[in-house]
């Protein structure tokens, strides 16, 4: 059988249906075979954009999302993406056309040392030499991007490798002799964990990303439920925890709610799950306040004491871990205390410019409006902060952004793809005005695909979270390349793409349009001006 | 910060060393000595890393080690219960009159005697790391003229292996 063949043999044999990507020279072959498949594939703009909107479509299915892109530039275009992935632990498996075998090293045109140069940002890397080898590499592909901490993938495919006719074996089995992710979490570390728990007056749970990608998030609410423990998330953990709950104390971090930092403080046991405790979750340095005990569950063994010392840890699926300590816990004992300052964070609108918008009101009422089961995706600045501080996720609801690299320009194909992955669910990108414009023509994607996203652009004429640390840090009279002077008209870039479109100067035009791009099936642009002055979080 | 060894076995394939070498650089952490070699399955190589580290950061290496899909095992080399060796060959300026000085040296740390010219001698010398330090020392006086150093070798002593 033809290399290409089994490639996309491959990929649908394991359950993905589509296949995001940008073609060129060193993969015609592929895309010869992808015409033939039942595959569905989705040209995006840019090979960023075909990482972004797998990565959507990735946490919403679970499964891996697939990338295909040609050589040299079309590979490079994509180690952005990559590297967003492998921050925040999504499964991709991506396939970049390489130059012939024996041009290899020859500097021929449009190659690049594709599966050199993105070595640091994967879990793991392919060049392939043998057509035959491909069955095995892509089984193995599929089972490390997806197994154990998911991530990035990365299968680098010469163009005559694609063409090879080969005897084509399909063995299934895999036999990986260094990589044995442990799933279940050590009985006897887990029941140490129980009995220090019992032992404690003031417990706190933190939920990371890693409830999400291990879809734990029922056991985590149950045990929730029935400890009445206080529970705390990270920016990743956004939608780990039902915020309905009575014991949910916010986001940590360094944009996190007073509430959070002060139950962090007055914690005496932390039990930390899926979440690596980065620098911008410790921001402020609350959890190290007081002494405590530290107990930390992740599937990654690298990721427990890397940054916070631990004193029970515990290597394991997050849900492993939670459906058996529900088994072997006594729920007599209840933990319902509370953070004995808990400062209020209400939201009160800004009074100072009546055409302007402000984002936490305008969020709030979004909240109000969405189905409890909606998708939002934030892109990276303070539209970020704002989206994960002021959209409520109860029920179902799912938040995706890109909080490990921070990359701006993920949240509109990021959209995309999770509502390829979840058609009948309501997705929202919410937007900066800088974010947008580095990823305009996936405006076309969205467009084409004929799928509804509602694109919320909070647009402040600023790459708004730099002019605000400009600010802090050197006054406000010192910004520099930060303001868009000439911004362009949003409204009529979205049109010229084929999507609806309008401006919104305050809560009622505002109201009135969104209330408009609810109803239907065509996706909007929503130009919001955002008050330029507000800043990330406000307090009183 | 203690000088450390760390035997790692991985699979014998393109692009692994860099991907090795990578996660000490990109922690910021210099290996001060590596050597590689097939075992005696071709598939396989092990590789002896020497670095300067703590235990925290020894800790966190082995892990990020560990993690490496064609990383099959790692295991840190305790000067106690393990033997390390390193390659010397030194050339000396080695006039007739000195000539017998210096194989009496040699002879002192076992060391033998690859190449005799008229004015030189190239000696060959395995061991530790001090004693390799301690016979360039002595050697030093007679007129270091090149030398080439490898970098450790090293293994469990008794039953350990992998
Ligand atoms: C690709 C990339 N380049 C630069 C940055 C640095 N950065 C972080 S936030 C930000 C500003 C974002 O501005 P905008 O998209 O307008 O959003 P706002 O903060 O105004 O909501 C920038 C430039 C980044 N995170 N990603």
């Amino acid at each position: 059988m033809e290399g290409a063949k089994i490639i996309i043999g491959s990929i649908e044999k394991h359950g993905v249906d589509r296949v995001f990507g940008h073609p060129g020279g060193a993969v015609l072959p592929l895309y010869e075979a992808l015409r033939n498949s039942s595959l569905t594939h989705v040209l995006t703009r840019t090979e960023q954009g075909a990482a972004h909107a797998a990565s959507g479509y990735a946490r919403m299915t679970g499964k891996p999302g697939v990338c295909i892109v040609t050589s040299g530039p079309g590979a490079t275009n994509i180690i952005t993406g990559i590297a967003t992935a492998q921050a925040d632990s999504v499964p991709l498996v991506v396939i970049t056309g390489q130059v012939q075998r024996d041009r290899i090293g020859t500097d021929a045109f449009q190659e690049a040392d594709i599966a050199g140069a993105s070595e640091p940002f994967t879990k793991h890397t392919y060049l392939v030499q043998d057509a035959a080898d491909l069955p095995r590499i892509m089984n193995e592909a599929f089972h490390i991007a997806s197994t154990g901490r998911p991530g990035p993938v990365l299968v680098d495919i010469p163009v005559d490798v694609q063409k090879e006719d080969v005897q084509a074996e399909n063995d299934p089995s895999i036999n990986i002799r260094g990589y044995k992710p442990v799933f279940k979490g050590n009985r006897k570390q887990i029941k140490a964990a129980i009995a220090a728990l019992e032992k404690s007056e003031r417990p706190l749970i933190c939920a990371g990303g890693g409830i999400l990608c291990s879809g734990s998030r029922t056991p985590l609410n149950i045990f929730l439920q029935k400890t009445g423990i206080p529970v705390v998330h990270t920016l990743m953990g956004n939608g780990a925890v039902d915020m309905d709950l009575p014991n949910v104390m916010g986001m940590i971090g360094s944009h996190g709610h007073l509430r959070a930092k002060q139950a962090l403080k007055e914690s005496d046991l932390l039990i930390i799950i899926g979440a690596r405790i980065s620098d911008r979750a410790t921001a402020g340095g609350h959890i190290f306040e007081r002494e405590k005990i530290i107990l930390h569950i992740d599937i990654d063994p690298a990721e427990v004491g890397k940054n916070i010392e631990t004193h029970i840890p515990i290597v394991g699926d997050a849900g492993d871990v939670l459906i058996y300590m529900l088994k072997h816990m006594d729920f007599t004992k209840t933990w319902d205390w509370k953070p004995s300052r808990t400062p209020s964070e209400a939201v009160v609108p800004m009074k100072s410019s009546p055409d302007r918008l402000d984002p936490a009101v305008l969020l709030h009422h979004v909240s109000e409006k969405a189905d409890s089961d909606a998708i939002f995706t934030a892109d990276v600045g303070l539209n970020q902060i704002w989206a994960a501080r002021h959209i409520t996720m109860s029920g179902k609801r799912r938040f995706l952004t890109s909080g490990g690299l921070g990359t701006m320009g993920y949240g509109l194909p990021s959209a995309i793809g999770a509502k390829m992955a979840a058609p009948e669910r309501q997705v929202f990108a919410v937007m900066g005005d800088g974010g947008i414009q580095m990823s305009l023509g996936e405006l076309g994607t969205l467009s084409e695909s004929g799928e509804k996203v509602v694109i919320l652009l909070l647009n402040n004429q600023y790459l708004g979270m730099v002019r605000e640390l400009q600010d802090n840090a050197y006054g406000v009279d010192c910004r520099h390349g930060v303001y868009f002077k000439k911004g362009p008209d949003f409204v009529q870039i979205a049109e010229a793409y084929g999507l609806k479109s309008a401006h919104a100067y305050n809560m009622e035009s505002f109201g009135k349009i969104l209330e408009q791009s609810l109803c239907g099936q065509d996706s909007w642009l929503i130009d919001c001006r955002i008050d330029p002055k507000i800043n990330s979080v406000r307090r009183f | 910060m203690k000088k450390r060894i760390l035997s790692v076995l991985v699979e014998n394939r393109a692009g692994v060393l860099s991907r090795i070498a990578g996660l000490f650089s990109r922690r910021g952490y210099n290996i001060d000595s590596l050597s590689v070699g097939t075992v005696d399955d071709p598939a396989f190589s092990r590789m002896t890393i020497g670095v300067t580290a703590n235990d925290w950061q020894t800790e966190q290496i082995m892990k990020q080690l560990n993690k490496q899909i064609p990383v099959i095992k790692v295991a840190e080399l305790l000067p106690e219960d393990s033997l390390i060796r390193e390659i010397l060959i030194i050339k000396v300026s080695a006039t007739v009159e000195h000539r017998r000085e210096i194989k009496d040296l040699a002879d002192i740390y076992k060391a033998s005697v690859l190449d005799v010219t008229q004015n030189t001698m190239i000696l060959e010398v395995t061991g530790s790391e001090k004693k390799i330090e301690s016979f360039i020392e002595h050697i030093r006086t007679y007129g270091l003229l090149e030398m080439a150093r490898s970098s450790s070798v090293g293994m469990q002593r008794g039953t350990a292996s992998f």
